[in-house]
C-alpha cells in the first residue's frame, strides 16, 4: 500500500517528461501503484554486503600477501577477514522473518537459488577463514593452516563478489537490469575497504600493496558505479533521488577523497590513514546506496512497466505485443 | 445444476477435481468481462485459508478498490478501472471502428453473460447485443453503453502460478514446492522468511507477513486452495463466484475455453480483448493462472512482459566469476608491483 505522500512524490518524479531526449513514453499503470513488491529487507543487509566484500577481499590479500612473501600484511589481513566474517551470519539471521530457523537455509543446495549457493558459500568461507586464524593462534597444524588459507583466499574472491548476483536475480529493475555491474561494484568497494582495513591496522612499511590495492579498488568502484548509472538509463535515476541518492552522494565524495588521500599517502602515511577511513565510509555507503536504491525502483510502477513496454513495442518482448 | 456450466470428465459435482487427477496442470481461467467487482472471491479466500486483515490498509481513494494489491494478507485483488470516454483502449487490427453496430454484430452477439447456466439474454443496446436501434446522438457520434460515458474494468488478480515461478526457484529454503497438481505452494513449516520470494517475483505477489500477525515473518501467498483440491473441492474464490468471472479446471480446458471466449468477444466488437498469461513462450513459461483482459494488462497493475529473472542466471555467475577474478588479478598486481 502506498498511500503516503513520500511514495507518491518519489513515483510522480519518477514519471516522464523531463525532457531528455530518448526517454520512455509513460506506460499507463494501476492508478501509479507499484507493480511489484519492495524488497522485505532490513538494515542488516547493507551492513552485511559491506562485511562480507570486508572479510572476502581481506583473505585475498591475505593470500596474495602471503604467496608474494608480505608474512607480517598477510597475517593482519587474515585478521581482519576473520573479524569481518563473524559478524556476517548474525546479520543474515537477523534479518530474517523468522530467525529461529536460520538452519533451513542449509536444509537443500538449491543451484537454481543465489542465496542457496551463497549460504553455503558463506558456511564454507567462514570455517576456512576463521580456521585459518583459529589454527594460526594455536600455532600447530601448519599445513591445514595453509589449505585453510588458500581456501579463504579462493572463496573469498566470490563472497565479495556473489552478492551482486544475489541482488541481481530479482525482479527490481535497477538490481536485475544491473546484474553485469553489481559483482564488480561490490568486488572492488571490496578491494577498497579490505586495502584500507589493512592499511589502518598493519604496522608501518608493511601496508604498501595494501595502499596500492585500496587505490585500485576505489579507482575500479567510481569507473563500475558510472558505467552501471549510465547503461540503467531511466531506471537508474532512483541514484540520483531520496535517499539513495544521498547514499550516493555521500560514496562518490568518500571514495574520490579517500582515494586521492590513498595515492597521495605513499610517503605520508598519516594521509594514506585518513583516505583509509574515508574509502571504509564510501564503501559501506555505496552498498546503502544500492540496497536503498532496489525499494524506490520496486516503487515506482514506471521502472518496471515502461521498459517491458519498450521491449514488446520494439518486438522483443517474450509475448506477442497483442493478441488478434 | 453443478456450479460450473462447464464440463469436464476430471471435475466432479462440485467442481473440485475428481480423485487421481494427480499429475494434471490445474489453475485460473479469470474471464475478467464478466466480472462484476463484488469481491466475493476476497472475501471466500479470507474466509477459507483463515488470511488476517490488514494491518497497512485503508481507503486507497483509488475508485471502488480498497484492497489495493495482492499481498500476505491479500490473496485476490478486485481492481476497478473507470475509463473515460476517449480512453486509448485500442482496437485490435481487423475490427475495424469500434462505433457502431456493424462490427459488433460480426459475432454472434453472445459477449456478456453466456456463462451462466441460463442465459437471460441481453438486453437492447447492450455489449455485444445483435442489433443497436435508434441510438441517441451525442455530438453526431452514436451513443451506446460501450462508448457512451465510460466503461468499468474490473478483474479479480490472484498469484499466478507460474511454469517457471521465480519464487520458488531462488527459494534456497525448499519451502516453495510445485504440486501433483503443478500449482505453487509454500510450507508454512519450512519457510523461514528470507524474504528472497519477494524480490523475485515479476507481479508482486508473494510477501512477508508482519511479525505479530499469525504466521508472522512467512512469506505467504495463494494456494490455489491446496488443501481443498486434496478434498476434492474447487478453489473457494472459484466457487464463490456469481458469474463464473474464476473458471477453475485443468489447464488445458481452460486454454481451449478462453481461446473460444476471446474469439466470441472479438467478433462481437468488445475493445481491447486480450489473453494474459496464456501464452506457454512468454517469460514464465506462461501462468497456471491466466486472464483475459479488455485492455493491456498495464492498466491493471500488470507487467506487460515479465521475465523470471532466474532466466539471466547464467549470466549473472558469468559477471560473479569475472568480478572474481578481477578482485584475485587486483589482489596480485599490488602485492607484485612496486616495493613494499
Amino acid at each position: 500500500m502506498s498511500a503516503d505522500p513520500t511514495r507518491l512524490g518519489e513515483v510522480a518524479a519518477s514519471a516522464p517528461g523531463d525532457g531528455r531526449v530518448g526517454h520512455p513514453p509513460e506506460v499507463r499503470s494501476y492508478y501509479a501503484r507499484p507493480v511489484i513488491k519492495e524488497p522485505a529487507w532490513t538494515w542488516e543487509v547493507p551492513w552485511y554486503l559491506f562485511a562480507g566484500g570486508l572479510a572476502g577481499c581481506s583473505s585475498v590479500l591475505s593470500l596474495a600477501a602471503r604467496l608474494a612473501g608480505h608474512d607480517v600484511l598477510a597475517d593482519r589481513a587474515r585478521s581482519i577477514a576473520a573479524g569481518a566474517v563473524v559478524v556476517c551470519p548474525p546479520l543474515l539471521i537477523s534479518d530474517l522473518g523468522r530467525p529461529a530457523r536460520f538452519y533451513n537455509m542449509l536444509r537443500v543446495f538449491k543451484p537454481t537459488s543465489v542465496m542457496s549457493v551463497g549460504s553455503w558459500l558463506l558456511a564454507a568461507y567462514s570455517t576456512a577463514a576463521a580456521g585459518a586464524v583459529g589454527l594460526s593462534w594455536w600455532g600447530r597444524l601448519p599445513r591445514l593452516r595453509a589449505a585453510a588459507d588458500t581456501a579463504a583466499g579462493g572463496l573469498g574472491a566470490v563472497m565479495a563478489t556473489y552478492t551482486g548476483g544475489l541482488m541481481a536475480d530479482t525482479s527490481i529493475p535497477v538490481w536485475h537490469e544491473a546484474r553485469r555491474e553489481l559483482p564488480a561494484l561490490f568486488g572492488s568497494g571490496g578491494l577498497a575497504s579490505a586495502g584500507s582495513a589493512a592499511v589502518l591496522l598493519s604496522p608501518r612499511g608493511s601496508a604498501e600493496p595494501a595502499r596500492r590495492l585500496a587505490v585500485t579498488g576505489a579507482g575500479t568502484e567510481l569507473i563500475v558505479d558510472n558505467v552501471m548509472r549510465r547503461r540503467l538509463g531511466m531506471v537508474g535515476k532512483v541514484y540520483e533521488r531520496g535517499e539513495a541518492g544521498r547514499y550516493h552522494r555521500a560514496a562518490e565524495v568518500a571514495t574520490l577523497l579517500g582515494g586521492g588521500a590513498m595515492a597521495a599517502g605513499r610517503h605520508r602515511p598519516w594521509l594514506a590513514r585518513l583516505g583509509a577511513l574515508s574509502l571504509l565510509a564510501g564503501s559501506l555507503a555505496q552498498r546503502w546506496s544500492v540496497f536503498k536504491a532496489g525499494f524506490q525502483s520496486a516503487r515506482d510502477p514506471q521502472a518496471t512497466l515502461a521498459p517491458q513496454r519498450a521491449r514488446l513495442n520494439r518486438g522483443e518482448g517474450h509475448r506477442a505485443p497483442s493478441r488478434s | 445444476m453443478t456450479h460450473s456450466a462447464h464440463a469436464s470428465d476430471r471435475l466432479n459435482h462440485a467442481g473440485g477435481p475428481v480423485p487421481g487427477t494427480e499429475g494434471t496442470r490445474f489453475g485460473f481461467f479469470t474471464d475478467t468481462s464478466v466480472c462484476i467487482g463484488c469481491k466475493a472471491c476476497e472475501v471466500a479466500c479470507k474466509e477459507w485459508n483463515q488470511v488476517p486483515e490488514r494491518t497497512d490498509t485503508g481507503f486507497t481513494g483509488d475508485s471502488m478498490d480498497n484492497t489495493g494489491d495482492l499481498g500476505a494478507d491479500a490473496w485476490r485483488h478486485v481492481a476497478f478501472i473507470e475509463q473515460p470516454r476517449g480512453h486509448d483502449a485500442m482496437p485490435r487490427a481487423g475490427l475495424g471502428p469500434l462505433v457502431g453496430g456493424e462490427a459488433r454484430s460480426a459475432g454472434n452477439g453472445r459477449a456478456g453473460l453466456e456463462w451462466f447456466g441460463q442465459d437471460p439474454g441481453l438486453p437492447p443496446g447492450a455489449h455485444g447485443a445483435e442489433a443497436i436501434p435508434q441510438l441517441p446522438i451525442f455530438n453526431g457520434e452514436p451513443a451506446s453503453p460501450a462508448e457512451d460515458g465510460f466503461r468499468w474494468l474490473m478483474s479479480s488478480d490472484v498469484c499466478k502460478h507460474c511454469s517457471e515461478a521465480a519464487c520458488l526457484e531462488v527459494c534456497p529454503t525448499g519451502a516453495i514446492f510445485y504440486t501433483e497438481f503443478d500449482t505453487v505452494v509454500v510450507q508454512d513449516d519450512v519457510c523461514n522468511g528470507c524474504g528472497y520470494c519477494v524480490t523475485a517475483c515479476p507481479y508482486g505477489v508473494i510477501e512477508r507477513r508482519s511479525p505479530g500477525q499469525p504466521g508472522g515473518g512467512g512469506a505467504f501467498k495463494c494456494t490455489l486452495c491446496y488443501d481443498r483440491m486434496k478434498g476434492n473441492q474447487q478453489p473457494a474464490c472459484a466457487q464463490a463466484c456469481p458469474t463464473d468471472s474464476i473458471q477453475f479446471g485443468p489447464l488445458e480446458e481452460l486454454r481451449a475455453r478462453a481461446d473460444v471466449r476471446a474469439e466470441e468477444l472479438i467478433g462481437a466488437g468488445v475493445p481491447g480483448v486480450q489473453l494474459y498469461g496464456h501464452d506457454q513462450g512468454d517469460g514464465v513459461g506462461g501462468n497456471g493462472a491466466f486472464f483475459l483482459l479488455l485492455d493491456e494488462p498495464e492498466v491493471y497493475g500488470l507487467p506487460p512482459d515479465p521475465v523470471t529473472p532466474t532466466r539471466n542466471l547464467g549470466e549473472i555467475w558469468r559477471w560473479v566469476g569475472v568480478a572474481a577474478a578481477g578482485v584475485v588479478a587486483a589482489a596480485g598486481a599490488a602485492v607484485l608491483g612496486g616495493d613494499r
